[in-house]
């Protein structure tokens, strides 16, 4: 397994930028995830890793290897594809062997014994004589992620490998790659553009908006500690409520909206202090008061909506101009028109500047670190 | 089973009484009209077995008093079996050659990516607006001077690159998917072998209608062969039928010969498009997409 080093990778099409001076680094054995919109440019770094597109400029090593000069085949990596890439006229197994025989150090019982241990690895051993035509989405997926594993590559790649899947079956095969990657230990760069799957799979995520990165780092310490604007609505569903706010410092630090009046615990942590900025608050950390034991402030706001979700009530309240998203429990009993007392959790509040950036989290950063690692949950 | 209950359904409208009118009316016209088409192919088959007194009366249209004799005597005295021969070879080398040429330009214009790709394939359709007959006369020169003039090399070579097979090709490599051509470069597997064990098994009903295709095209190619060759014993069937002609009977032309030997050479293209009409009709589906 090797690690792989980006620096300053870039790629210009004809008159588009897809990839823009962006760099991480993914560690030996890691699971990163390239997630972001479709366009953001996740697919074109993954090609560009796997030798498919020409670099414009940067650097792409994989080990201490510079590959940005070498052919794809002398990358030593695998790709799952989206459309799992299988041969139709060739059988499961002629299917795993074929990438094998054209690599000719290994002689045919070789190749016949990781064959089988992959269909083992994978469960599949009896698909190995149908062809494509004859299996299901998740079996052609599976044939196409052990055509991956007989080769032993330094790295895999996976582009959007479940997303032909149906949603059942997605999250079956997420916990099954899960395993797989526990099992094999391989090096593995994902691209999705479905967040849950980013959240669910990365050791570390790579947000990408618009050919740049957006904020590298694991699952919860995105969710909690947003670089940007785009990551924190990105990441979650629902999404991060967020709102115009002024912002006044006297003592402590105080944020001001036609509706609500609210002081932001730990204003030592604003690495800004400028008059105007967008507050941020994840609908779960917005209560219905009743709910709140002790004495928070509170804010009032207008019911217009309600999403029951079966676990929790999605409430969409208007605040003054602007929605508020409320994750409230399930089967409170609200109608559009009444109004609700709100309370916010002041550990989870963000507030960001005009740019887009971060300037506030109200706890500090890595507090929920060790939390983090606990509570991140296996799909 | 499904083709029986659609024939018993088919027997079951055709039965009196179930026939209305304009149900006749149409079956009516196909039949006519089949029968019309099917004609010129009925006469040739009765004229084959008349003698040449026979098919000058107009009115004279049942079996003829030759039998199979016409046919014995096209292939004895007028030596047509070599030009059957001739023709097969030449059809052959063709189809082979044409599929082979077409299937590497297919495959350069499709999987690789080379300055003016989109002019290179522009210019081979353009080559479309200059078949044969429009150069023979440069195409003669060309021969004469290449020293090929009479051999089989002339008759064979002018058609070898074709640019309707090159495009049906291109096409049909186009609809497959990108990704399976990106995983064979992951896994270093090189363009030939890629083309041999990959692009050929999954092309080959598109294969075997371009064949079927070119093998009827070179068999009924007719006016470049009469000129380019000038020797009788390696000339090809269709100007083989051209010397029946010259043979005639005090004045008269004997049709009878020359029915039963444009018969014999509408066989083998026959065979083949009976052989192979399946693939063929995929591809003309293609074609129309």
């Amino acid at each position: 397994m090797s690690d792989i080093h980006i620096d300053g990778l870039t790629k210009e099409f004809d008159d588009v930028t897809a990839v823009d001076d962006i760099s991480f680094d993914v560690d030996s054995g890691e699971f990163l995830v390239l997630v972001g919109p479709s366009g953001c440019g996740k697919s074109t770094t993954l090609r560009m890793i796997a030798g498919l597109e020409d670099i414009t400029s940067g650097e792409l090593r994989i080990g201490e290897r510079r590959v940005n000069e070498l052919a794809p085949k002398e990358r030593n990596i695998a790709m799952v594809f989206q459309n799992y890439a299988l041969y139709p006229h060739m059988t499961s197994a002629e299917n795993m062997k074929f990438g094998m025989k054209s690599v000719s150090d290994y002689t045919s019982e070789e190749i016949n014994e990781r064959v089988r241990k992959a269909a083992d690895i994978l469960d599949i051993p009896e698909l190995l004589d149908r062809k494509p035509s004859e299996l299901s989405g998740g079996e052609r997926q599976r044939v196409a992620i052990g055509r991956a594993i007989v080769r032993e590559p330094d790295v895999f790649l996976l582009d959007e490998p479940l997303s032909n899947l149906d949603a059942k079956l997605r999250v079956q095969m997420r916990a099954e790659l899960l395993q797989l990657h526990r099992e094999l230990d391989a090096t593995t760069v994902y691209v999705t553009h479905d967040q849950t799957e980013a959240m669910t799979l990365g050791d570390r995520v790579a947000v990408l908006n618009d050919g740049q990165i957006e904020q590298v780092d694991p699952p919860q310490m995105l969710y909690d500690f947003p670089d940007t604007r785009f990551v924190a609505e990105f990441i979650g569903s629902p999404a991060m409520n967020i709102v115009p706010i002024d912002l006044a410092f006297g003592d402590g630090a105080v944020a001001h909206h036609e509706s609500f009046e609210l002081s932001l615990p730990n204003p030592e942590l604003f690495t800004e202090r400028p008059d105007s900025a967008y507050f941020g608050v994840r609908p779960e950390d917005v209560s219905l008061v009743d709910n709140v034991a002790g004495d928070p402030e509170t804010f009032e706001a207008e019911v217009s909506v309600t999403e029951p979700l079966g676990e929790s009530l999605l409430v969409h309240c208007l605040l003054g101009g602007d929605e508020l998203h409320v994750k409230a429990e399930a089967r409170t009993e609200l109608d559009a028109g009444d109004t609700v007392e709100l309370c916010v959790d002041e550990e989870r509040l963000h507030v960001f500047d005009d740019a887009g950036d971060a300037i506030y989290h109200s706890s500090p950063r890595g507090e929920t670190v060790s939390d983090a690692a606990e509570t991140q949950v296996e799909p | 089973m499904a083709t029986r209950s659609t024939s018993e359904s088919t027997l079951a409208r055709l039965l009196p009484g179930d026939i209305d009118a304009e149900q006749a009316l149409v079956h009516g016209g196909l039949v006519v009209s089949i029968f019309l088409m099917g004609l010129p192919l009925l006469l040739a088959l009765i004229m084959s077995t008349q003698n040449t007194t026979e098919v000058y009366q107009i009115t004279n249209v049942g079996i003829g008093s030759q039998g199979l004799s016409n046919y014995e005597t096209v292939l004895g005295e007028y030596n047509f079996g070599q030009y059957m021969i001739n023709s097969v070879v030449m059809s052959v080398i063709i189809v082979v050659g044409k599929v082979t040429l077409s299937l590497f330009a297919a495959l350069a214009l499709v999987y690789y990516r080379f300055p003016y790709e989109r002019a290179v394939f522009m210019f081979i359709l353009l080559t479309l607006l200059l078949p044969v007959p429009v150069r023979i006369v440069p195409l003669f020169d060309l021969m004469a001077r290449l020293g090929w003039g009479n051999t089989l090399m002339a008759i064979t070579g002018p058609y070898i690159a074709s640019a309707t097979a090159v495009f049906l090709f291109r096409q049909h490599f186009m609809s497959i998917p990108a990704s399976l051509v990106e995983n064979a470069h992951l896994d270093g597997v090189g363009p030939l072998k890629f083309l041999w064990e990959v692009l050929i098994p999954m092309s080959r009903g598109m294969i075997a209608g371009v064949s079927v295709i070119t093998f009827i095209y070179a068999w009924n190619q007719y006016l470049w062969p009469l000129i380019i060759m000038s020797d009788q014993s390696k000339q090809v069937v269709q100007v083989g039928l051209r010397f029946l002609q010259a043979a005639s009977q005090s004045g008269l032309t004997r049709w009878g010969i020359i029915m039963a030997g444009a018969v014999i050479a509408l066989l083998p293209p026959l065979a083949v498009l009976i052989v192979m009409h399946r693939p063929l009709l995929k591809t003309l589906a293609i074609q129309q997409k």
